[in-house]
């Protein structure tokens, strides 16, 4: 009933394009930011930030990374860990070699890097698609993960092989309570959505789309397929690589090179099938489910008193999560964000359906 | 219906084109030219390389023999293995036989793309949506706003593409190629599947592109009812040659054409 667009006349192409062009979305998500900025942090454990909340911010920035790709340009990833890597072993390297640079700055040198490195591993699909590119990226998981573990340049020649990062010092603030991590991650999540949102509005954005659902037609109305195919894999690997940084610095705080291996990347992709191919705000559906579901079950038995065994406990999580996806899957292929959608659908004619 | 006097001078021209997949030719030294302002028709059965053709005007292929003269500034250049970006750059636009839209994407967006080639906003500017980029976006907005009006679907601005019925589509479909402000407007039977009311509207944009844009036209369509009555010239293909080429007028009388149609006891 009260949410609707009646009455809200748009008199310019500006008004009609902005983001959240229904003022009732608008004050939604700003109360959201307000209680993620502000409520949050003061109420929640420091259990519940940092094992929710801090990796789902930075897994759904890399889902945001991936989904720009696979979901908005239809080109297919399985080794975007491999990025997630690149990003990480880069800040680490640079932050052990230059300690004076600023964090920020370091972050973006490292996702930089990594875009240049998924530039070069995305130039297979400028000739392949579908399943055989898939395989093609699946070297650059291969090669990354062979490269962090034998060149031990990248490692700073750490017997063991694993590297372990300082505290984070924006000048002079230190990232180090949960809380703080907590900000820092919320503050760099939220500029990197508010870009790759404007990016997908943008005629780039369309130019990726048009790639992903037409490709032949796309090229004759003068969209170069080189240039929009490495902009989406740049673009992406940016990303990626930059919430691999935040992953090593800020979630693990020291990692080994099986950090970011295969595994890894079949979970950014589960994500965004979850959440929805194609949409960002299903980035952020598709992280929550996959952290937050498997914690959930494994606190059902306890809240229910079932008393049952750890390793029967671990197991059936495995077993439920795993079905989840199936029976989501089968339910709405379109994922989280199309029941979202449909939601809002409903509710605009709610309770007046016809 | 329109005449030929608004008809200038040469702004396509196709010499000796022959194009081979393999052993199979589909187009055999075929040569034709289209006047500026006109709507120059290709006809011919099933195979007979009519959307072939199109797609070598349009660069997706290139063909072995034959060149390609387009009027740009004044002058007609030759092009050699254009791909479709430098084509599209030059001024050629397309519609699709088989509808060829975006299908997640809504009609609005569809024809923006139309407006890709002229919006050259850097991606940071894009990210961040600031000055030149919105700007920019706005800008283009109006020009496919106008097309919008033009083929009459302005309550189907932000409806997926996909949900619109086939007819809608073709019409999109045009927008799209439309939004490129091309001076060649290459359409690949626009008219394929639909009813006498559709044929009728998109006869009547087809003549007020070509009348109000004085947008060059070249047709593919198997309706001779609609070949005949909108087109200034007809070239006729069949197996990759070309057997006939004049007004609708000739082209009825060719025994040529009037064989390869009806078909002739050998």
């Amino acid at each position: 009933m009260f949410y609707r667009e009646n009455g809200q006349y748009k008199t310019t192409y500006g008004a009609d394009q902005q983001m959240l062009p229904i003022l009732q979305d608008r004050i939604f998500m700003a109360v959201l930011l307000l209680f993620a900025f502000i409520g949050v942090p003061l109420l929640a454990s420091d259990y519940l930030l940092l094992s929710i909340l801090v990796p789902f911010l930075i897994l759904a920035l890399a889902a945001t990374g991936l989904n720009l790709l696979v979901g908005y340009c239809g080109q297919i990833s399985v080794g975007h860990a491999a990025f997630m890597a690149v990003g990480a072993y880069s800040a680490y390297n640079i932050v052990l070699r230059v300690p004076q640079l600023n964090f920020l700055v370091v972050l973006v040198l490292a996702g930089l890097i990594a875009a240049a490195v998924g530039m070069l591993f995305g130039i297979p699909s400028l000739r392949i698609k579908g399943l055989y590119l898939a395989v093609a990226t699946l070297a650059a998981q291969f090669f990354m993960d062979w490269t962090f573990a034998r060149v031990k340049w990248f490692t700073n020649y750490a017997s063991s092989g694993s590297v372990s990062t300082a505290t984070i010092d924006l000048f002079g603030w230190r990232v180090d309570t949960p809380a703080r991590k907590y900000l820092f991650l919320l503050a760099v999540v939220t500029v990197f959505t508010l870009m790759a949102k404007n990016l997908v509005r943008g005629h780039l954005g369309r130019a990726w789309m048009a790639m992903r659902d037409m490709d032949v037609a796309a090229e004759v109305i003068g969209i170069r397929p080189v240039y929009a195919k490495l902009t989406a894999f740049a673009v992406s690997s940016f990303y990626v690589g930059v919430a691999g940084a935040l992953w090593g610095f800020v979630h693990l705080g020291s990692w080994e090179p099986l950090a970011f291996d295969i595994n890894l990347s079949f979970t950014l992709l589960f994500m965004i099938i979850i959440g929805g191919m194609g949409s960002i705000l299903g980035s952020f559906f598709g992280a929550l489910f996959i952290v937050a579901l498997p914690i959930l079950l494994n606190q059902v038995p306890a809240m229910l008193g079932l008393p049952l065994a750890t390793a029967t406990k671990s197991h059936l999580e495995v077993m439920i999560f795993g079905s989840l996806i199936i029976f989501f899957l089968i339910a709405e292929p379109n994922g989280l964000a199309r029941l979202w959608a449909i939601g809002k659908e409903k509710l605009r004619l709610w309770p007046f359906p016809h | 219906m329109s005449d030929a006097q608004g008809a200038g001078d040469v702004i396509l021209a196709v010499e000796g084109v022959t194009l081979s997949f393999g052993g199979v030719r589909a187009l055999n030294e075929v040569s034709f030219d289209v006047r500026e302002h006109e709507v120059r028709s290709i006809i011919g059965p099933n195979g007979a390389g009519k959307s072939s053709m199109l797609n070598v005007i349009n660069g997706v292929y290139h063909p072995q023999q034959g060149t390609i003269r387009l009027r740009m500034d004044g002058a007609l250049r030759e092009f050699h293995d254009m791909d479709p970006h430098e084509v599209a750059l030059s001024g050629i636009a397309r519609t699709f036989q088989n509808l060829a839209l975006f299908k997640g994407m809504s009609v609005l967006d569809n024809i923006m793309t139309g407006r890709n080639l002229r919006m050259h906003t850097n991606l940071l500017l894009q990210a961040l949506r600031i000055g030149p980029a919105a700007r920019e976006e706005i800008e283009h907005r109006e020009a496919v706003e106008l097309i919008i009006d033009f083929l009459e679907i302005q309550a189907y601005r932000k409806t997926p593409v996909g949900r619109l019925p086939y007819g809608l589509q073709k019409r999109v479909d045009l927008g799209r190629a439309l939004a490129m402000e091309p001076s060649v407007l290459l359409l690949d039977e626009p008219m394929a599947g639909m009813n006498v009311e559709e044929k009728q509207d998109m006869c009547r944009f087809i003549l007020d592109v070509n009348d109000q844009m004085g947008t060059t036209i070249v047709l593919i369509e198997h309706d001779m009812g609609v070949v005949m009555d909108i087109s200034d010239r007809v070239v006729v293909l069949d197996y990759g040659r070309k057997i006939g080429d004049g007004t609708p007028e000739e082209v009825r009388g060719n025994q040529a054409v009037i064989d390869a149609y009806l078909g002739v006891s050998h």
